[in-house]
């Protein structure tokens, strides 16, 4: 966190002209990582309200009558794979491959969205089954904590789509990478957290 | 007014809108980026909140003057003391607090802004609007009255029908957002923002102890916030979190408050403690003693206040081992903050101490706090808290620290920085004659709620009976009241009167110590005419007294840092109307209009677009030539 | 640590050489006159953290004071510049032991009376196990053990441990007797147990100590500590709990018709009221041998005939918010006779077990035979 050479600086503040700066990282990066610490606790607090009160539901269905590993499996994999689209098209971004950085983003995005279908027909089916949000304790911890994560990745996906229609109205160039980046950063998180929830929510049961 | 100087009119770039540009009137607060003008926007809303909190806690305290009185009926108390509570916690203290680091972090440090500009704004307006909601409620169905930690059940739909716990649940998540970006932009700010030669360790400590609150906002915040989303899903989609007939915890939200809750009184003492270590050196001439101890003791107690939040839960019958762990924790707490507290009189020992209002109010709190931090101590030792807890001697204990402690502390702040603020002194001697009767007041309110406590009167009651001796001790704090109040109209009266009449500052009215000191006062909207370099802690008595400092580097000032000229951000619509349709929307979601809410859900989302297509934005001046512009940039 | 007789002599008049001189610490809900051996060691370790908080107290006081005598600015050269030191590592070394060392002498004694006074406890012989539930805002005690259920005031024979089980019906609670034993709160979904006995029989006030609304300052209690004997004839005046009125006085009677005429057995239990099967609910004050008690309406007010009537014309006049209706419309022009007859037969209740042999009669027996019954001075047989 040392500030650089003085010298060195003070030319790359006049040249950006916005002033002098005694840390090398991004600001936005800086603040994405920030939000990232904080939405740890987000999620923390929301795994940790789901594992008190697992088996302290009063009535059915239980996780083990309605979990289908399988099918969970498939979405957890096409989230896992958006993840190596990301760093592709940041890879793509870096090298100046406008096009590559554009059709690799989309990806994300359409897998992203995969992913929600998945979990949109999981949740129909949890219902017709009778799990409910106000049901049990269970219906109530499961979709509030996996519904946060839905509108994480909903959020990412929207983000997303926006930067590839942004990267026409004003053509992007590899000067521009933080911002992917930084979404990259986010999308990753979520993926992470994807992660997290799959084992401590799906799994664990079946152990 | 020349405080808070608007910035000059810049080309207009916006999107929907187009940029704002005014340099006086409403709109230029309401579109305002500037750090000064949000700093005194808080400091301001925050008095107003206090003026609040300060005439509910009136209220109660004329209703426990005497034994048996029906001033106001049972609910009518609950809903003043949550609200007394709630609001000088999250409205007044927290903001006072945010309010001095806006203005005061960037001016410390050397900066011309905070990292993200518009980010400030959008932090002020959700905390005021999400006040203001909240305290609409009492004309709308009246106010929350659960208490201020609000425990499950008591905020469940059957046991408390009213909109009152909708107020507060969906108000605080508001205000809590602001505070969080807040936060993060001030950790960003102090990172990457730091004048040439200010390495870490030549931070001042208040910037250090802003650092350190920051961080503990972002950890202990989300856990709030989840709590209170659960009670909202409880209360308007009928999930069974709390709900104890379906097998839910009401201890659950307990442990979720307080893991937010025991770092919050920290995020609240923390900038404490820094304003009291600029300002005690300032008046003893001399540098604070121990700086580097100073720093790790606070990152000591930011991280320790994070182990410590079920000693607020001894009683709900955790067993002895959990008991016995909180209770250690507790106390190594005592160990940090001592050496904290000798630290202070360490700097004050051999220096040549000036009794400003600012530096008696310093002392105060040192005395103050001392007290209110050993019957933390006491209140630590689970077989005493048995006793104590839910009863006044613990009102007594966080009145001394947040009172006593917190208040004061940021009320020397004011006084010290006041002249900075306004380019005016306020009278040292009405300040003097205030004080008295502030610190007098003070203690008479609460140092006898330590014994009627101790007698076994449980707070929270409206009324009590004769006959147990409580109503000696409930007379004089109550009396109190009448002292403090009137130390309180007298430096009101003081500062509006400085305001106006007082006599001018000067850019360094106390012989300070720190870059805020180099520029004028008020500063201009630039901060610094000339990027300001540091050479030592204490960078600006270093540039007084460079035979005391060890200065190095001297070749830091060999360089234009400000070549470019200095980009100065454009003003922008976008925090406020996002503020607006948020707390629009809370009011949806408060009376189940789905459609409202969703709407204003759509136009958060546009307005994200407009803010991020505006971009920064803004312009370059050139000190030198005062004012000129240089067209737009970005 | 000393935890001696001495200590606690002495936390009366010293508690506070600064505080204001001659005050008497002794109130009725003290936490400074213990009256048992929880309340005792709670006390002890306050007490102890008190004269090692005078050291604290006194050693940072006293040198700050020094500090602001010694170095002020003077007028005599107001331009001094003071010697610019930052700090030194050893002064800041020994400045940290100081409060390392108090941390521990407050910690290895409050460890100790976690441990001795806070671990869950399995009954023994000879313990008595009342179930204690919380209402909004009112107690119920059950007796396991005894078959007792009451409300509002428990009654413990003196020197025998009592175990006290707490659950809630709604809210949180906190059940606080300061002269008995430090609070523990009622939570739903949660077994509590707190643990004390009391060294002298009398009569000790509590009270709820977490805000539940409403009544929570009206949500108080008595504890009756009494002699064994005693202990058992108020036990065995809930065997036998005869719901028929001992007095022949025609306002009993009719009092004790309109308990379900009126609608109260709608909500209250008075055991045996109609034969074998128990009427009302348990989720209200059962009202069973109503007579003994000496207070109205959770700890609020004396339990009186003249009390007692206010408390049926208006309930929200002793305590405003409670649940209890107005049973009694304001121009019901039958309204004085009757609530002065269900009055009388709510205070006889209980006057005729025949153990205390207190029978027949008037109120003034009543008087006597609660007096006698509670543990009160005139009582002896
Ligand atoms: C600014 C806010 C603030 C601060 C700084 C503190 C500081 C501390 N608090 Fe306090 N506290 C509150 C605000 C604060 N508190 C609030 C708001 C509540 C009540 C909430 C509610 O119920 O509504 C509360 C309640 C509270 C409780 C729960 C009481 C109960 O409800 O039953 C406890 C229990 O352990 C406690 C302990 C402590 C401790 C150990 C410290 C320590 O950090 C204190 C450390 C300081 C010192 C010890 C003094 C200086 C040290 C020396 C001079 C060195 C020598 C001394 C020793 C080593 C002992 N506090
Ligand atoms: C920072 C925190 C803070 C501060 C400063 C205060 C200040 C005061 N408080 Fe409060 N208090 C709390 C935080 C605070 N309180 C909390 C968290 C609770 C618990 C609530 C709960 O149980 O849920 C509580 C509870 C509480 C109770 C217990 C209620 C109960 O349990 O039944 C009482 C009773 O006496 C009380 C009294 C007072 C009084 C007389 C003051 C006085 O010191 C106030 C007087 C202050 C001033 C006079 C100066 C400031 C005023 C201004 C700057 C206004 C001027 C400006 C304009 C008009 C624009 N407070
Ligand atoms: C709808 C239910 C209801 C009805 C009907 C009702 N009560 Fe009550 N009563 C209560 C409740 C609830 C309380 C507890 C109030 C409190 O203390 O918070 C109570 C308390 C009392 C008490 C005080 C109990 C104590 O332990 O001190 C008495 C005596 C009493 N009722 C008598 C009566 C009589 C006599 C009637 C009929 C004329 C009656 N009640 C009708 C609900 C009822
Ligand atoms: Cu029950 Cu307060
Ligand atoms: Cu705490």
């Amino acid at each position: 966190m040392a500030a650089h050479a003085p010298a060195q600086a003070a030319e790359a503040a006049a040249s950006t002209g916005h002033g002098w700066r005694s840390s090398k990282m991004p600001d936005i990066k800086l603040l994405m990582w920030l939000f990232l610490a904080s939405d740890c606790m987000f999620f923390g607090s929301l795994i940790g309200t789901y594992l008190i009160y697992k088996d302290r539901s009063l009535v059915g269905p239980y996780p083990l009558d309605i979990f289908d590993i399988p099918l969970t499996t498939v979405s957890t994999f096409v989230l896992l794979m958006s993840s190596f689209l990301m760093v592709i098209a940041l890879h793509a971004l870096r090298q100046n491959n406008i096009g590559g950085f554009r059709l690799w983003t989309s990806g994300v995005a359409f897998f992203g969205s995969i992913f929600l279908g998945f979990q949109i027909y999981e949740f129909r089916h949890f219902v017709d089954m009778g799990l409910t949000l106000t049901g049990s304790l269970f219906g109530t911890t499961f979709y509030v904590l996996t519904g946060t994560h839905g509108v994480h990745v909903a959020i990412g996906v929207l983000w997303l789509v926006s930067i590839v229609v942004a990267s026409y109205i004003r053509p992007w160039t590899k000067k521009d990478d933080v911002y992917l980046e930084v979404a990259g950063l986010y999308w990753h998180f979520v993926d992470i957290v994807w992660i997290v929830i799959f084992t401590l929510v799906y799994l664990v049961d079946f152990v | 007014m020349a405080i808070g100087r608007q910035a000059a009119p810049a080309v207009s770039d916006g999107t929907i809108f187009k940029r704002p540009t005014w340099t006086r009137g409403i709109g230029s607060w309401i579109t305002t980026i500037d750090h000064k003008r949000l700093g005194i926007l808080y400091i301001l809303s925050s008095f107003l909140f206090m003026g609040l909190a300060s005439v509910e806690a009136f209220i109660i305290r004329l209703q426990l003057m005497a034994p048996n009185q029906q001033l106001v009926s049972p609910d009518a108390f609950n809903q003043l003391f949550t609200m007394h509570g709630v609001t000088m916690v999250f409205l007044a203290i927290m903001p006072l607090g945010t309010g001095l680091a806006n203005y005061f972090v960037p001016l410390l440090i050397g900066a011309r802004d905070l990292a993200f500009p518009r980010l400030n704004a959008f932090g002020y307006w959700v905390y005021i609007l999400g006040g203001l909601f909240i305290y609409s409620s009492f004309f709308l169905g009246g106010a929350p009255d659960v208490g201020w930690f609000a425990y499950a059940p008591l905020t469940s739909l059957s046991n408390n029908p009213g909109p009152g716990t909708d107020f507060y649940m969906l108000g605080l998540t508001i205000t809590g957002i602001g505070t969080l970006v807040t936060a993060m932009n001030l950790i960003v700010t102090i990172i990457s923002m730091r004048a040439p030669g200010m390495t870490m360790m030549r931070m001042p400590v208040f910037v250090w102890m802003m650092l350190i609150t920051s961080f503990l906002i972002i950890f202990a915040f989300p856990p709030l916030t989840i709590a209170m989303v659960q009670v909202i899903f409880d209360r308007t989609f009928g999930t069974l979190f709390y709900v104890p007939e379906a097998g839910g915890l009401p201890i659950l939200w307990q442990h979720l408050f307080w893991i937010f809750g025991h770092p919050e009184v920290y995020i609240i003492i923390l900038p404490a403690f820094g304003v009291i270590s600029e300002i005690i050196p300032t008046f003893s001439r001399k540098p604070l003693f121990g700086y580097p101890v100073m720093i790790l003791s606070g990152i000591f107690i930011g991280f320790m206040g994070f182990a410590v939040w079920a000693h607020h839960m001894f009683t709900t019958g955790l067993g002895p081992v959990a008991n016995t762990a909180f209770s250690l924790t507790s106390f190594v707490i005592g160990i940090p903050t001592g050496v904290k507290v000798f630290n202070w009189v360490g700097t004050m020992w051999g220096g040549a101490i000036r009794f400003t209002v600012p530096m008696l109010y310093s002392i105060a709190f040192l005395f103050m706090f001392v007290l209110g931090g050993i019957t933390g101590i006491m209140l630590a030792m689970p077989p005493f808290d048995a006793q104590a807890h839910d009863s006044y001697f613990v009102v007594a204990h966080f009145h001394y620290v947040m009172g006593g402690g917190a208040l004061f502390a940021f009320f020397a702040a004011v006084y010290y920085w006041f002249p900075k603020m306004t380019g005016k002194m306020i009278s040292e001697r009405i300040g003097k004659i205030a004080f008295a009767f502030f610190f007098v007041g003070f203690n008479m309110i609460f140092m006898p709620q330590h014994f009627v406590g101790l007698l076994g009167m449980p707070r929270r009651v409206q009324t009590y009976d004769e006959g147990f001796g409580f109503e000696i001790w409930n007379l004089i704090s109550s009396s109190g009241t009448f002292v403090m109040g009137f130390g309180m109209i007298l430096i009101l009266l003081s500062v509006i009167w400085a305001f106006k009449n007082g006599a001018p500052a000067g850019n360094d009215p106390w012989d300070g110590r720190t870059l805020e000191w180099t520029t004028t006062s008020p500063p201009a909207h630039y901060n610094f005419a000339v990027q300001p370099v540091a050479l030592d802690r204490d960078a600006f008595w270093a540039q007084k007294h460079p035979e005391l400092a060890h200065a190095d580097d001297p070749a830091l000032y060999d360089h234009d840092y400000d070549a470019g000229g200095i980009h100065m951000p454009g003003q922008s619509w976008y925090p406020f109307l996002m503020s607006l349709f948020i707390v629009i929307g809370a009011y949806g979601i408060l009376y189940q209009n789905f459609v409202l809410a969703a709407l204003m859900g759509v136009l958060v989302t546009f307005t994200t677009y407009g803010w991020a297509f505006e971009g920064v934005g803004g312009y370059h001046v050139h000190p030198d030539e005062h004012e000129s512009q240089e067209g737009a940039t970005d | 640590m000393p935890m001696t007789p001495w200590l606690r002599r002495a936390a009366i008049p010293l508690a506070g050489p600064l505080l204001l001189a001659g005050c008497d610490f002794a109130g009725l809900q003290s936490t400074l006159d213990p009256a048992g051996p929880i309340a005792q060691a709670q006390l002890d370790l306050f007490m102890w953290s008190y004269w090692l908080s005078w050291i604290v107290i006194v050693a940072v006081f006293g040198v700050l004071a020094y500090v602001l005598l010694r170095f002020r600015r003077r007028a005599s050269d107001p331009d001094r510049i003071p010697s610019q030191f930052h700090g030194s590592t050893k002064l800041e070394i020994g400045l940290t032991i100081i409060p390392v060392v108090i941390v521990i002498l407050v910690a290895v004694p409050t460890v100790r009376t976690i441990w001795e006074t806070e671990v869950r406890v399995v009954p023994e012989e000879g313990d008595v196990i009342v179930n204690v539930t919380g209402y909004q805002w009112w107690w119920r005690f059950e007796y396991p053990e005894h078959g007792v259920v009451t409300a509002n005031e428990m009654h413990i024979p003196v020197d025998r441990r009592v175990i006290v089980n707490l659950e809630s019906a709604d809210v949180l609670h906190a059940f606080w007797v300061p002269r008995l034993a430090g609070k523990r709160d009622l939570i739903p979904n949660q077994n509590n147990q707190l643990w004390f006995s009391a060294d002298e029989t009398g009569e000790y006030y509590g009270q709820c100590a977490e805000l539940c609304l409403g009544a929570h300052a009206y949500m108080k209690f008595r504890v009756h500590v009494v002699e064994d004997e005693r202990f058992d004839a108020w036990v065995d005046a809930f065997e036998a709990p005869s719901a028929l009125p001992a007095s022949d006085d025609p306002r009993v009677q009719r009092g004790r018709d309109l308990f379900a005429t009126k609608g109260c057995s709608t909500c209250h239990t008075i055991q045996d009221y109609r034969g074998e099967v128990p009427v009302g609910s348990s989720d209200f004050p059962n009202l069973t041998n109503f007579g003994l008690r000496t207070s109205l309406a959770a700890g609020v007010v004396d339990n009186t005939q003249e009390n007692l009537e206010t408390w049926l014309r208006d309930p929200q006049i002793f305590k405003p918010g409670n649940y209890m209706p107005k049973v009694w419309r304001e121009d019901d022009p039958d309204a004085d006779e009757e609530i002065a007859a269900v009055a009388a037969y709510l205070l006889s209740l209980g006057s005729d077990a025949e153990e205390l042999a207190f029978a027949s009669g008037g109120t003034d027996d009543v008087q006597a035979f609660r007096a006698a019954a509670t543990g009160g001075d005139d009582g002896d047989r």
